[in-house]
């Protein structure tokens, strides 16, 4: 910590009011930094460091390059992590750092308390950094463009995970029952020697054993069922180096722990927001700082009409919830009811509004939020739409304002958290080693030539042919690639 | 401070510039950041190189937005804008490329050329220092105070604080109001050049070959200038007659008749006589043509002018070359034999748009 004795004092004072209302976070750590050191952090996702990669330069060049135009500036940066780590911009304005300060115990507090964060790993800045160093010590090794050719690879499919497996037992335990099978010979009929060979007639026996030889070959089919962690498919069977292994299992490690971040967006942004707007508000703005945070505040909530500003989503929901449940605008006789006026006017003054919010941040992620909470009242307060890309006019237009159709868009593209689904279906595939991939198609199709040259570096990986399942123009089709050259085949039109 | 990122920054530019991992310049993408100039948008192009992934095709999904209009109104900005306020005020109507800055632009041409350095003649380091005010700060000796600002900032307080009284209007000034003029030192350097552009619009030579002395032309200008802190440009056209016109005459004038090119040389002589004295101005006469010189005779004036006038008070001549319609004359191969001893007279065959690149590396490779 190396703040200045002001902000220190107004740090304490937040950091007071978040305990008074309630706030449950990691010890937060606030650092002062400069503009660039600010970029570089925010570079890295957040941390002082992380494994060398091309992409976090590219973020770099585009922080820098919109703070020196002036375009954007990073307000706020928070690590979750325990104790979490959080960074201030020298240059801001005092009235900005109380706002980003009072932000940030909201995401803390989150980070802590919700439950989709609860197998992430909270020493999260060790690991980075010593990952950071595995990776350097390999491009010593292996020099820095294979090794950076390999990061290219992973990264291309690292959102090929799994993100609900540290909830679920996806997989039975081995089972010890494999030796017994193995190798075991047709059960023969009891008999005197002489009537063997009447008795289990030889033919008989042979297809006995051929059945059994099949099934034990199904079961080494790999794997048993779909599997959607195509990282961990690959980890442990695609014919990998030691360090290539090392490193493909650090993507995958980071993955699943940026994982609950793109999950809980919404809600995350909106609780924050939701805590920097009541503490500023009810105890810290000063008089003179009125005119600025309103000015920031609004900022951080605008709208833009292509896309969902998460900030102004969630905070509203939140405050929608919090209305709702301090009125008692819910449960069957709200539900039931027909009368406008009434409806209007409800009010029963149950004043449970606190405790729901801080029950819907534990419990809760954007989808289940969204499913649970977005009402049509809502969706017409906040006039929401659907839009949609129109080939005639070449741009997007607006497509709907149906509350239904609202929702379920947006339940849509937060599954999977926007991502296709795609499972590895055989390892085996025609029984050569070749990898079969499937995408579960929902109605949308990948972009083509995404889709090939994913295939490229999976391939790179795999080291034998890869095969992908989708569906294109609402015909099944098998992209394939084995390492030279693409192949499609149709396998039919879908019903 | 040394960052950590600047590894990677610079594997990052090093990819989008070509020059490591070549097998992902097909991922190599621009997105844009808009901005405000006054009241112009400008937008600033990004490089971006995108990893394929499996990604769903966005043109067939559907998104959720939040705002007015009614079904079918077309969005905005396709892409949003993203933070804070609202999507650009319609861009697409003025927005101007701001691109690199041109000081970024001369030492990429410079890497990319691998220019060496220009050693610049004359009183070098020396430099004028002049203090002008153009800034506030809020700090500072009372002589210097700024009423105006001093009394905007102490009424912004008042109003904020809802100490102002309108039918009262008195503002009182605190110390924190108050407001300082600040000053900057500014260095005037003293290594300053000069480049004399010399063009044929003789009427063999087209728009094509105007356009291709033009892009020379700026180029070796922005190199130039990343050189010199102090730069000046004169520009002489000429046809059978020379005379010093401004930039923009340079460019899209075009006479016809013959070509005389001494008269260009005499120009260019006066010019450097009048104004630039050799011991304090570095001198770049650069001269375009088609190479279809008048005469024999003319010929041999200009070798005379250019052997007494001119090379002994320029760092460097440049003769360029360019393809008329009318094929191309001979007057490069005079020079060729008449200078091959002379390291600071430069020539080169400007065929088109192409070759623009390898004349540039031939002019400014030395260094001089």
């Amino acid at each position: 910590m190396n703040l200045t004795p002001e902000l220190d004092n107004i740090l304490q004072k937040v950091r007071e009011v978040a305990v008074g209302y309630g706030l449950d976070f990691f010890d937060t750590i606030f650092e002062l930094v400069d503009y660039n050191r600010m970029n570089e952090i925010a570079s890295y996702g957040g941390f002082p460091t992380r494994y060398p990669h091309w992409k976090f330069g590219m973020e770099f060049e585009q922080l820098s390059k919109g703070y020196s135009y002036g375009l954007q500036k990073i307000y706020e940066m928070v690590i979750n992590n325990d104790p979490c780590y959080a960074y201030l911009m020298e240059s801001n304005e005092t009235v900005d750092q109380k706002l980003v300060m009072a932000h940030v115990f909201g995401h803390s507090d989150f980070f802590k308390n919700n439950s989709w964060f609860s197998s992430t790993n909270r020493k999260a800045i060790d690991t980075m950094a010593n990952h950071g160093s595995r990776v350097r010590m390999y491009i010593k090794k292996h020099g820095y463009d294979s090794v950076e050719r390999f990061l290219d690879c992973c990264l291309s499919i690292e959102n090929l995970i799994d993100p609900y497996s540290p909830f679920i037992k996806r997989r039975k335990e081995p089972l010890n029952t494999h030796k017994d099978k193995d190798n075991k010979p047709v059960k023969k009929i009891e008999s005197k020697q002489y009537m063997d060979s009447f008795i289990n007639p030889e033919d008989f026996i042979e297809s006995q054993q051929k059945k059994l030889d099949e099934e034990k070959a199904k079961e080494k089919h790999f794997p048993e069922k779909p599997e959607k962690d195509v990282l961990l498919f690959l980890l442990e069977h695609a014919p990998l180096e030691k360090w290539q292994q090392n490193i493909l299992s650090i993507i995958r490690e980071e993955s699943y722990y940026f994982a609950p971040q793109a999950q809980t967006k919404i809600m995350n942004e909106g609780w924050a927001s939701y805590w920097h707007s009541t503490i500023m508000t009810s105890n810290i703005l000063v008089d003179s700082e009125v005119i600025d945070y309103a000015d920031h505040h609004s900022g951080t909530l605008g709208v833009s009409p292509g896309q969902i500003n998460p900030y102004k989503l969630g905070i509203e929901l939140f405050r929608d919830i919090e209305d709702r449940w301090n009125k008692g605008k819910f449960g069957k006789d709200y539900d039931l009811c027909e009368d406008y006026e009434a409806l209007r006017r409800w009010d029963k003054g149950l004043g449970l509004g606190r405790e729901k919010i801080f029950e819907v941040r534990q419990i809760h992620n954007d989808i289940t939020f969204i499913d649970a909470f977005l009402t049509k009242e809502f969706v017409q307060s906040q006039k929401m739409f659907t839009y949609a890309f129109d080939r005639g006019m070449g741009t997007y237009v607006i497509t709907d304002r149906d509350f239904k159709k609202i929702k379920n868009t947006l339940l849509f593209n937060l599954t999977n958290m926007g991502q296709p689904f795609i499972y590895v279906l055989d390892g085996n595939y025609k029984n050569r080693g070749e990898l079969y991939l499937k995408h579960r198609y929902e109605g949308i199709p990948l972009k083509k030539n995404y889709a090939r040259d994913t295939l490229k570096n999976i391939n790179a990986l795999w080291g034998r042919p890869v095969n992908l399942e989708t569906v294109e123009d609402n015909k099944d089709v098998l992209i394939s690639f084995d390492g030279t050259e693409y192949k499609e085949v149709y396998m039919g039109l879908r019903k | 401070m040394g960052l950590k990122i600047e590894q990677d920054h610079n594997r990052f530019k090093n990819i989008v510039k070509g020059k490591i991992r070549k097998e992902l310049r097909e991922y190599i993408g621009r997105s844009e950041m808009f901005g405000k100039q006054g009241k112009d948008i400008v937008s600033i192009p990004v490089p971006q190189i995108e990893l394929p992934r499996f990604r769903f095709d966005e043109k067939h999904g559907e998104g959720v937005g939040q705002g007015d209009g009614d079904i079918g109104d077309p969005l905005g900005t396709a892409d949003g804008e993203g933070g804070s306020g609202q999507a650009g005020d319609s861009p697409g109507e003025h927005v101007l490329e701001v691109d690199v800055g041109l000081d970024e632009l001369a030492s990429m041409l410079g890497e990319e050329l691998q220019l060496p350095k220009i050693e610049p003649k004359g009183k070098k380091n020396i430099t004028e220092t002049k203090d002008r005010y153009t800034s506030v700060r809020s700090i500072g000796p009372e002589s210097l105070r700024n009423f105006k600002r001093t009394f905007q900032q102490a009424l912004k307080r008042q109003i904020a604080s809802g100490t102002y009284n309108g039918d009262n209007p008195i503002v009182i000034p605190e110390r924190r109001d108050k407001r300082y003029k600040s000053w900057k030192t500014i260095k005037n350097p003293e290594s300053s050049a000069v480049i004399i552009y010399m063009m044929d619009v003789s009427g063999s030579m087209t728009d094509t070959q105007k356009e291709i002395v033009r892009i020379e032309a700026f180029w070796i200008d922005t190199w130039l200038r990343s050189q010199y802190q102090d730069i000046e440009s004169r520009y002489i056209i000429h046809d059978a007659e020379a005379k010093e016109v401004d930039r923009d005459a340079f460019y899209h004038t075009r006479e016809s008749g013959g070509t005389r090119i001494s008269s260009a040389y005499e120009a260019c002589i006066n010019i450097i006589e009048n104004d630039y004295p050799v011991s304090e101005w570095n001198i770049y006469p650069f001269h375009f043509s088609d190479g279809d010189n008048w005469s024999r005779d003319d010929d041999v004036y200009c070798i005379k002018l250019l052997k007494e006038k001119i090379l002994t008070k320029s760092n460097m001549f440049c003769y360029g070359q360019v393809q008329g319609i009318y094929g191309v004359g001979n007057y490069k191969r005079v020079l060729d034999d008449n200078f091959a001893d002379f390291d600071n007279l430069i020539t080169s065959d400007i065929e088109d748009k192409d070759s623009i690149y390898d004349s540039i590396k031939e002019f400014l490779g030395r260094g001089r």
